[in-house]
């Protein structure tokens, strides 16, 4: 339904009044119904209420580390050899695309447990080098094939497109050898 | 088409200007249902049902969209993501049960629409074409309806499914072959799920095509009327913008009202309780019926009991399609030279007393048990609806005397008040 | 032609259908119908006393008993009947905190996959899983119960007329056939295995009674009679059946008033048109 644009000839102001009154009343209900149409497309709560991934680290060899599913995507936890550390160390934060230290990426007690998400920040892609014999990058962490970018040790951005480090997901040990990510 | 005095479109400005031009849509928007399509003054309130039956098509293909977002058609989780549907999608519950009862609101509007045909004999010349169409649509509809409530793969989709898919088992010599081929396989899975999902998904979009063409051929000779009488004048008509876009905007509110609240507080009272049952092969409900809008020709279908020349099972699938089918002669069975059943004394008899008891009667027996009283009460129903149509309309046509008729739309609406005169405007505002 | 072709067939169609009717007719005035003992005798669901707390338009969860019958699913239910479409996640629903859940659901045993070995074994259920099953698989429900499976509840008040009251009937309609039966239907015996209810269609469920008073200890101290406990559990499982129930009407209350105010709008709009066009008397 439009509004009727043209003035009657006995045009009155009450007319016009209700006429515009019951177009915007239709024109309201269109858009309550927009609503739930868009909302629909959302995450559904069983979706939402993805469960929480619990992971043992305790069989992880320094050096070594294993891939997870946490939320539909991979999860890399990674336990670090101690040469590992002293590169990721080495490096002065500060200049690095997304300044972050090593301690600031792991949980205190835990340092040498490196739990990331396995999805590049450039395009989404999975980064190589979680698992042994795959190619670890320029700078010895991941390697993502699809666009180039270099990860190092610390699961930092240090070449290649990608803006940030590997996201590093909520999580916490609920032992001294379990994880529980989410 | 149209009449002489129809109003032309007008570009307001220079950007509608150069889209008239370049493509002339809002000009034929303008014509089919704007300002521009003169539509006669007297029409009445059942004269709402053809847009709403066309609003109810939008809503579903609407809200089929978005289920089938979430739907996965196969056997095994069909009825668990239907359940899906209702748990956990957000605002799920409300489109699931807006597409089951806007199932039910559309053959409202479409019976509305079609008895509003049948008393007001719209379907007589000038207007058989638009009559043809519209019966393709209801069949469409129908087969879109069943396969349709297929889909949550519940007790009754399944051996609904199973049943109707039998009929064609009915049909002597190839009966066998193709109820198998219909359903891939020996009892309806996830072959006939499947196809049932695409077409339920297609038919919508053919409904829509065929629509078009039936509003295509409304615009040749314009809307009938309850009087019966052809446009004849311009003070007869007012333009279909703003004055039925009005009445079509407040008999639509009406309509949702009465819509929302079985949505809302009645949800499931047009199912049926088995429905929430997972489909299962190897147990019948206790009591098989289809959808309400399918009741009358279920009726008709199990109203043959007995074998006679043919088998009974053939004549019940004979008679229910030939039901609907006959619908297609109309034009040519009813040869009377008025149209409205109010000036035609003895058809709005047969109307009134003789085809809608019928069709009550045929709607109770089709939903209840195949038990005595309703079986044969079913039967003397079946008799009078083939009787009514083959038999009544041809010969009343031929012998009733009509009353006389007014002269014109003009005179109809002034009626015998020889003071009266139409609004200030004898042109009509718009 | 047409017409002549018409009339034909209608007549051929009308009389065919008679002779159904005549023969129907015929054998229903020469054969006696025989008679069913549950035909007669099954008894349409009745209500609770006093009704429950949804019903209507405006009715609404009553939390407290909604727990409570979770407490008789759980403990009474449970041991035959799944609950597959519910998740322990939803019984937040319930009222209880994301803690209490979390407890519930892990105090129960869902099938699970050894992380190292890959076997099928048993691990502590999560709120994102669903009430697990009693049996594995259909088979073994049959097996266990002299071949009548134990349906699945979480739909079960949808999947049956008035299916809340047909949930409580069931629950306190067991007992014995009543004289006026068995005067009519000396021979009416209840199978081997079966029960009597008469609030079952065909008179004989396979389901022995389940409720006896005092049966489970209510956390809110409500004495467990059998009608309570039925009506408890009806009330859980229409929750199960429809968790979106109260949301719909609530819902249904917003969009009818605010079609009303928009139809009453469109009529004024419609008369406010049609005045101009209105016939009237000339002055």
């Amino acid at each position: 339904m439009m509004a009727d644009t043209t003035v009657p000839a006995d045009g009155v102001d009450r007319r016009d009044f209700i006429n515009i009154a019951a177009v915007s009343a239709a024109g309201v209900g269109g858009l309550a119904v927009v609503f739930p149409l868009i909302s629909q497309m959302a995450p559904s709560a069983d979706v939402l209420a993805e469960s929480t991934t619990e992971l043992d680290v305790s069989a992880i060899e320094p050096g070594q580390s294993i891939k997870a599913v946490f939320r539909k995507q991979p999860l890399f936890v990674k336990r670090l050899a101690p040469q590992e550390i002293a590169a990721a160390n080495a490096v002065d934060a500060s200049s690095l695309r997304d300044p972050q230290t090593l301690a600031e990426r792991t949980k205190e007690g835990h340092g040498d447990i490196l739990v990331t998400m396995g999805v590049c920040t450039h395009l989404g892609c999975v980064p190589l080098g979680a698992v042994e014999g795959e190619n670890k990058g320029e700078f010895d962490g991941y390697f993502c094939p699809c666009h180039g970018s270099h990860y190092d040790t610390a699961g930092r951005i240090r070449k290649g497109p990608a803006p940030t480090n590997l996201e590093v997901p909520d999580y916490e040990f609920t032992s001294d050898t379990t994880i529980t990510v989410g | 088409m149209s009449f002489p005095w129809a109003k032309e479109y007008k570009p307001a400005n220079d950007f509608t200007k150069w889209v008239d031009e370049k493509l002339p849509l809002p000009r034929l928007v303008y014509n089919a249902v704007g300002a521009g399509y003169p539509v006669p003054r007297n029409l009445n309130y059942m004269w709402n049902f053809g847009v709403l039956a066309g609003f109810c098509l939008v809503l579903q293909i609407i809200t089929g969209v978005v289920l089938a977002m979430h739907y996965a058609a196969n056997a095994e989780v069909a009825f668990a993501t239907t359940e899906h549907i209702m748990r956990n999608v957000n605002w799920g519950w409300m489109m699931r049960y807006m597409h089951a009862n806007g199932a039910s609101f559309f053959f409202l509007a479409l019976y509305i629409h079609i008895f509003r045909g049948f008393f007001y004999s719209s379907y007589k010349a000038p207007r058989e074409m638009i009559w043809l169409l519209g019966v393709v649509i209801f069949l469409l509809t129908m087969a879109t309806a069943f396969m349709g409530y297929v889909l949550p793969w519940g007790q009754m989709s399944f051996w609904g499914a199973k049943v109707i898919t039998g009929l064609f088992g009915a049909i002597p010599l190839v009966g066998e072959p193709l109820q198998i081929w219909l359903v891939g396989g020996f009892a309806p899975d996830n072959a006939a799920l499947n196809r049932f999902f695409s077409l339920h998904f297609l038919l919508p979009f053919v409904i829509a095509g065929v629509v078009i063409l039936h509003i295509w051929a409304l615009h040749i000779p314009g809307s009938s009327n309850p009087t019966g009488v052809e446009v004849k004048q311009e003070s007869d008509t007012v333009p279909f913008h703003p004055y039925y876009t009005a009445k079509d905007g407040f008999g639509l509110g009406v309509f949702l009202i009465l819509y929302a609240a079985f949505v809302f507080f009645l949800p499931n009272l047009l199912g049926h309780a088995d429905n929430y049952i997972e489909a299962n092969p190897l147990a019948t409900p206790a009591h098989i019926v289809p959808e309400w809008y399918f009741y009358p020709f279920y009726a008709i279908l199990r109203a043959f009991t007995f074998d006679f020349v043919l088998s009974a099972k053939l004549w019940g699938v004979l008679a229910m399609f030939s039901s609907i089918l006959l619908w297609f002669l109309l034009p040519w069975l009813d040869r009377s030279p008025v149209r409205s059943g109010h000036y035609r004394p003895l058809f709005r008899k047969f109307f009134w007393f003789g085809l809608i008891p019928c069709m009550a009667v045929l709607f109770v027996c089709g939903g209840a048990p195949a038990e005595e009283p309703y079986v044969m009460l079913s039967q003397i129903a079946t008799a009078y609806y083939f009787i009514h149509f083959l038999v009544i309309i041809p010969i009343v046509s031929s012998i009733e005397k009509p009353e006389p008729l007014p002269y014109s739309i003009t005179e109809a609406v002034l009626g015998s008040d020889k003071d009266a005169v139409l609004g200030e405007n004898t042109t009509p505002a718009t | 032609m047409i017409r002549l072709f018409s009339i034909a067939a209608g007549l051929v169609f009308a009389l065919v259908v008679l002779v159904s009717f005549g023969v129907g007719a015929y054998t229903a005035a020469t054969e006696t119908p025989v008679k069913d003992a549950a035909h007669e005798f099954y008894q349409k669901p009745k209500a609770p006393a006093g009704g429950f707390s949804f019903d209507g338009p405006v009715g609404n969860w009553d939390i407290a008993q909604l727990q409570r019958g979770l407490k008789v699913y759980s403990e009474v239910c449970a041991a035959c009947h799944s609950l597959k479409f519910v998740a322990f996640r939803n019984l937040e629903q319930l009222g209880y905190s994301e803690a209490q859940v979390k407890a519930f659901a892990a105090s129960k045993t869902v099938p699970g996959i050894d992380p190292n070995t890959g076997e099928a074994t048993t691990r502590p259920g999560l709120p994102t899983d669903y009430f697990p099953s009693p049996y594995p698989n259909a088979v073994a429900a049959a097996a266990a119960n002299n071949n009548a499976i134990p349906p699945d509840l979480s739909l079960m008040t949808k999947a049956r007329n008035d299916g809340s009251n047909y949930v409580y009937s069931l629950m306190v309609g067991y007992g014995q056939p009543s004289a006026e039966l068995k005067a009519e239907f000396p021979d009416f015996e209840t199978p081997t295995g079966l029960y009597f209810n008469k609030y079952f269609p065909n008179l004989n469920i396979a389901m022995p009674p389940q409720l006896n008073a005092g049966q489970v200890t209510y956390d809110d101290g409500t004495e467990a009679t059998v009608d309570q406990m039925a009506q408890d559990v009806a009330a859980f499982l229409t929750w199960t059946a429809e968790p979106t129930l109260v949301k719909r009407k609530q819902t249904g209350w917003a969009v009818l008033g605010f079609l009303l105010f928009a139809t009453i709008l469109a009529y004024f709009a419609k008369q406010q048109i049609w005045s101009a066009v209105k016939p009237r008397r000339a002055e």
